[in-house]
């Protein structure tokens, strides 16, 4: 498999999201739990997903919901590699009246599927899209769903986890990026998740540990559930927020962060030594 | 005109009955796309037949009423035509950021049916009566408001928001055995209020099931003197502005909704664009919550009662 290159393309998402939020200055950008989803949306775009670049709203594509509508960066960063989104629809980022704003905007012919931030909605999008490409009889694309931990702190998530396991969706995939730390603070101070993969357990699913940073793992663990699948299918990503960045990483104050010159200049470098390893 | 449907018929079946009985089986029979959800709340929406003859189109997602929503956002991005069915306060309320995200921002075409709107669960209590549901959700841009006066008209208003084709939200009022305003059919177009009935010293605008009243005050005033007429305002967002008789001595509009921020702020928006020399009298439901009690006793704790609002007009245009 491509895993090469993959791994190629997680470290320029991950320079392409800090370049988004060194050029937005003083606004800042949800650099944190961006950092965190790299090497997942690497592995799922580069190897994974099903989709057609001359055309992103074609029926037989799988569905990629970004629940955790704050990771907008590496979502952006992503289809930028993969070379849906443009060099100027990046330059763009957070401009006034860009569509490539904060939270994704829906703009299915750039891959953005839903307009996503409002926490705790994407599960049930993606139970009702799975059901309905049941019901108009796609049994070949998948709906993937992205969330965050703290996310999982909202009751809507839980109204639709059990839909999920009650309608036996086996075309649903959600992705939980378990990197511990909300806004306030670390999700074990704030509202506990330790309990989360017996959580999903006990409404109905399959649950899979993935180590959120190996490429390897992720393709590995993601393509065998999926082969397995016989309904719906949690992953739950341990994940660094922050990750490749050491001034950000497990830090929960860089949830939105701002880069001046010196930081920037102290991330990229630590980016291309890393990369020279 | 005449009309496919027999008013006096489905009035036994009340607003909610009549349109899911009735009018939704044929609906679904010529449109392959609908779906319907519920949130639990199927067998008291009058959806028992349509759950029978198309049991792979309907969806219970239990009593969750965010994630009905959420579904149902899903089920149209596929490009089904979902109807969605529950408590007019819950859908409106418990889901409300839902209907915002979904409906107004990305603009799904989801019909949401709220059942039991205005004080049509009776002795359910505060906790169950909608008169928030035409405030909240008009401040949703996009969103369609719309609040059929009967049984007849109810069963025209989905008919028509099939092929809207864009969020749409429909308060079912009343209760089994409502009263009858269209004998005969109606016309009816989303947006266009019906004048009822023509005149121009008075002008009664109403919503829902108090068009009846309206249409019983404009009779009485009639006999007094007054020249009344009666606009049923089945739309109140987009809002039929050119029907406001911005002439009149008095407007008075009566809803089964609280009268802050519903079809009488509508009105007060509306006049206050332009000169006029019109009293808005606003009847409605008071800032206060119910005690509770039957439909009648409910109406009249808060002036909703033809006697009332016709004496009230009288003593205004002495």
């Amino acid at each position: 498999m491509e895993l090469d290159r993959t791994k190629k393309e997680a470290k320029q998402i991950r320079r392409d999201i800090i370049d988004m939020t060194h050029a937005v200055g003083t606004h800042g950008a949800h650099i944190g739990g961006s950092l965190s989803a790299v090497e997942i949306f690497a592995t799922l775009y580069f190897n994974i997903l099903k989709y057609d670049k001359a055309n992103m709203t074609a029926e037989d594509r799988d569905r990629f919901i970004l629940s955790k509508g704050h990771a907008a960066m590496t979502l952006y960063a992503t289809l930028h590699r993969v070379g849906i989104v443009t060099d100027e629809d990046i330059k763009t980022f957070k401009g006034n009246g860009s569509k490539f704003a904060n939270h994704p905007y829906m703009y299915p012919e750039k891959g953005v599927e839903f307009s996503t931030g409002s926490l705790g909605h994407g599960l049930s999008l993606g139970v009702g899209t799975a059901l309905a490409l049941r019901h108009k009889g796609n049994t070949s694309s998948k709906v993937y769903v992205y969330q965050g931990d703290g996310e999982c702190d909202e009751g809507s998530v839980w109204e639709a986890a059990m839909s999920a396991s009650h309608y036996c969706l086996d075309n649903l995939i959600l992705i939980v990026d378990r990197n511990k730390i909300q806004l306030d603070g670390f999700t074990e101070d704030i509202m506990s998740q330790k309990t989360i993969c017996e959580r999903f357990r006990s409404f109905g699913w399959d649950v899979i540990n993935i180590d959120g940073h190996d490429i390897d793992d992720i393709y590995n663990k993601i393509t065998s559930g999926l082969a397995n699948q016989k309904g719906p299918l949690a992953f739950i990503a341990n994940t660094t927020k922050g990750k490749g960045v050491s001034f950000i990483e497990n830090r929960y104050e860089w949830h939105i962060g701002t880069l001046n010159d010196k930081l920037y200049n102290q991330a990229i470098e630590e980016l291309e030594n890393e990369a020279n390893q | 005109m005449a009309s496919k449907y027999n008013s006096l018929l489905l009035s036994k079946f009340g607003q909610s009955g009549a349109a899911f009985s009735f009018a939704l089986i044929t609906l679904a029979e010529a449109n392959p796309s609908i779906v319907v959800l519920s949130s639990d709340m199927s067998t008291p929406a009058g959806l028992d037949k349509f759950k029978k003859t198309y049991p792979d189109r309907f969806f219970n997602v239990g009593i969750a009423e965010q994630n009905l929503i959420g579904v149902a956002a899903g089920l149209a991005s596929e490009g089904w035509i979902p109807i969605v069915v529950a408590q007019a306060c819950f859908l409106s309320m418990r889901s409300f950021e839902q209907v915002r995200q979904f409906c107004g921002y990305m603009g799904y075409p989801i019909i949401i049916c709220g059942i039991g709107a205005g004080f049509g669960l009776q002795f359910m209590g505060n906790t169950h009566y909608s008169i928030e549901d035409i405030g909240v959700l008009r401040t949703i841009p996009n969103m369609t408001v719309i609040s059929p006066a009967d049984a007849l008209e109810c069963c025209m208003a989905l008919e028509k928001a099939i092929t809207y084709r864009k969020p749409v939200y429909i308060r079912f009022t009343d209760k089994m055995g409502c009263p009858v305003v269209y004998k005969d059919g109606c016309d009816y177009e989303i947006g266009v209020a019906n004048e009822l009935r023509e005149g121009g010293e008075v002008q009664l605008i109403a919503t829902g099931s108090l068009v009846d009243i309206a249409l019983k005050v404009a009779e009485a005033l009639g006999q007094e003197g007054v020249s009344t007429s009666v606009i049923d305002m089945h739309t109140i967002k987009p809002f039929d502005g050119c029907k406001v008789n911005k002439n009149a001595k008095i407007i008075a509009t009566i809803e089964e909704h609280t009268i802050i921020n519903g079809l009488g702020a509508a009105v007060t928006e509306y006049l206050s664009t332009g000169q006029n020399k019109t009293t808005l009298l606003r009847f409605g439901v008071s800032d206060k919550f119910s005690e509770v009690g039957d439909y009648s006793y409910l109406l009249e704790q808060h002036g909703l009662t033809a006697e009332n609002v016709f004496s009230t007009i009288m003593k205004e245009l002495l």
